[in-house]
């Protein structure tokens, strides 16, 4: 797991959320951050931009911390390097 | 308080253009949904619709009336032209001026206003067309049967998203009951179908990739529809008097406000709307033979939707009778509790229990009995219609057979 990208999304989910960055470590769950469904998908969005990548709705139903969202982040953004098509 | 009647039926979505083809629909289970034609849509995450296919204004309204009219309020003119006709109303200056036109809708004429932004965002041209302002607002729909009627008395247009219809059904029924209206055309329009709007749906990632399956433990969420239903109430005792065809009796309205959150159901909202209706009704649970659900096929609704009934009608939840008819119109947004209360308004009427279309297998977090896949010739006596909308904005409407 890459600390530049993991920086990247611990930022992404504090500026969303409108939460100090201390708060919000790898092992942060969801719902100790208060971060509930609205607000996961206002976060994606936020993700979206930063790494200009698409997740699509299957990759984050069950997505419930930080943890599961780096390495989904992680995973869409290797393919991307890989060349493979951007889901829309 | 008067009584007040259903005497007049309009309707247009993806289960037909007409009150009759939209029964045959509901009877059959046969669900509307298809990929959607009227916008491309090969840059969403979503293909499915519930368009009314391949629609054009021509048998409808001249080329030069329809210039000025948004699909959503063409769709308004001519479900009330149906329910007007099938009402059998004779005009007269007096009841034109004491006849109420109370409509909802959800996002009005924004597929216009989504044009104009086009021409002047994307296209880089210094100017949109004059009507963007009169086709988008979303009292265009009431505005238009004012004219087409002539009707002269109190017309307005609620917006509560996907409850508008049931508020604006429940404000008309409440005018007629107190004696404000002596008729009303109430119901409620919407055509959301451009692409900005689409995209808007798309990013709170609430619609389903495949097809709309309410209470179903593999739902996707929500399938997007469009339509009018539209209705004409009057006084029972008048109606009667005039001989009219009475199709059911709006008996009670209920509405409450969630006061949670914008977007996620409250099981306890929906409650209190629910019990509302009953008091404002008289009617006690055990008397409810049908309820026609909100049922988006989201998983929170769904769940929240289920808690709710079975907070208010306990034990009798489990032989009640619950489906949601999206699974075949689609969520029609500010015309989804218009459709809604039509499909109940039939259930009364014709004796059948529309079903749950398009279920596959029970969830446990939604145990009630859904009537899936396949309609039931039923006699009952009473149902009701729920809407709980984005915002928290709940309301449920009470019928009773004529």
């Amino acid at each position: 797991m890459s600390q530049e990208l993991t920086e990247r999304v611990l930022k992404t989910i504090a500026t969303s959320k409108r939460i100090p960055l201390e708060q919000v470590t790898i092992d942060s769950e969801f719902q100790q951050l208060g971060i509930d469904s609205m607000d996961a998908v206002e976060i994606l969005f936020a993700l979206e931009n930063e790494f200009d990548i698409s997740i699509p709705d299957e990759e984050v139903r069950n997505v419930r911390n930080v943890r599961q969202m780096v390495e989904g982040v992680e995973k869409l953004v290797a393919a991307k390097a890989a060349g493979a098509p951007a889901s829309q | 308080m008067r009584r007040v009647a259903i005497t007049g039926l309009g309707a247009i979505c993806a289960l037909g253009r007409t009150v009759p083809e939209f029964a045959a629909s509901l009877c059959q289970g046969r669900s509307g949904i298809g990929p959607i034609q009227s916008t491309d849509a090969s840059h969403l995450r979503f293909q499915n619709g519930a368009e009314v296919h391949g629609y054009t204004h021509q048998p409808y309204f001249e080329d030069r009336r329809a210039d000025f009219i948004d699909r959503f309020a063409q769709f308004a003119v001519i479900a009330a032209r149906e329910a007007v006709a099938s009402a059998g109303v004779e005009w007269t200056p007096q009841l034109r001026e004491n006849a109420a036109i109370i409509t909802g809708s959800c996002v009005g004429g924004q597929s216009t206003e989504d044009i104009g932004f086009q021409e002047v965002y994307k296209l880089g041209h210094n100017r949109v067309h004059p009507l963007t302002i009169p086709k988008t607002m979303a009292n265009a729909g009431a505005s238009h049967i004012s004219m087409e009627f002539g009707i002269t008395g109190p017309s307005f247009t609620i917006s509560t998203a996907c409850s508008s219809a049931a508020h604006a059904i429940g404000q008309a029924y409440w005018m007629v009951r107190s004696g404000v209206a002596d008729l009303a055309i109430t119901g409620g329009s919407e055509a959301p179908f451009s692409f900005g709007i689409l995209k808007a749906w798309e990013a709170m990632r609430v619609v389903s990739p495949e097809t709309c399956r309410p209470f179903s433990r593999d739902r996707r969420g929500m399938i997007l529809g469009e339509g009018a239903a539209m209705f004409v109430l009057e006084p029972l005792e008048a109606a009667r008097a005039r001989g009219a065809s009475i199709h059911a009796e709006i008996v009670g309205l209920g509405m409450s406000a969630d006061a949670g959150h914008i977007t996620q159901p409250s099981a306890e909202g929906a409650a209190r709307a629910l019990r509302a209706a009953l008091r404002d009704a008289s009617l006690a649970p055990e008397q409810i033979g049908y309820i026609n659900a909100h049922g988006t096929a989201t998983p929170a609704n769904d769940v929240a939707e289920t808690t709710a009934i079975r907070a208010v009608f306990g034990a009798l939840a489990d032989r009640l009778p619950v489906s949601s008819t999206k699974s075949m119109h689609g969520h029609a947004l500010g015309a989804a509790a218009a459709l809604e209360c039509l499909a109940a308004t039939l259930a009364l009427r014709d004796g059948f229990l529309p079903p749950t279309a398009n279920f596959t297998e029970p969830d446990p977090e939604c145990n009630l009995d859904v009537i899936p896949n396949h309609s039931r010739r039923v006699q009952v006596e009473y149902a009701l219609s729920n809407s709980f909308a984005f915002g928290g904005l709940n309301a449920v409407l009470a019928l009773r057979k004529a």
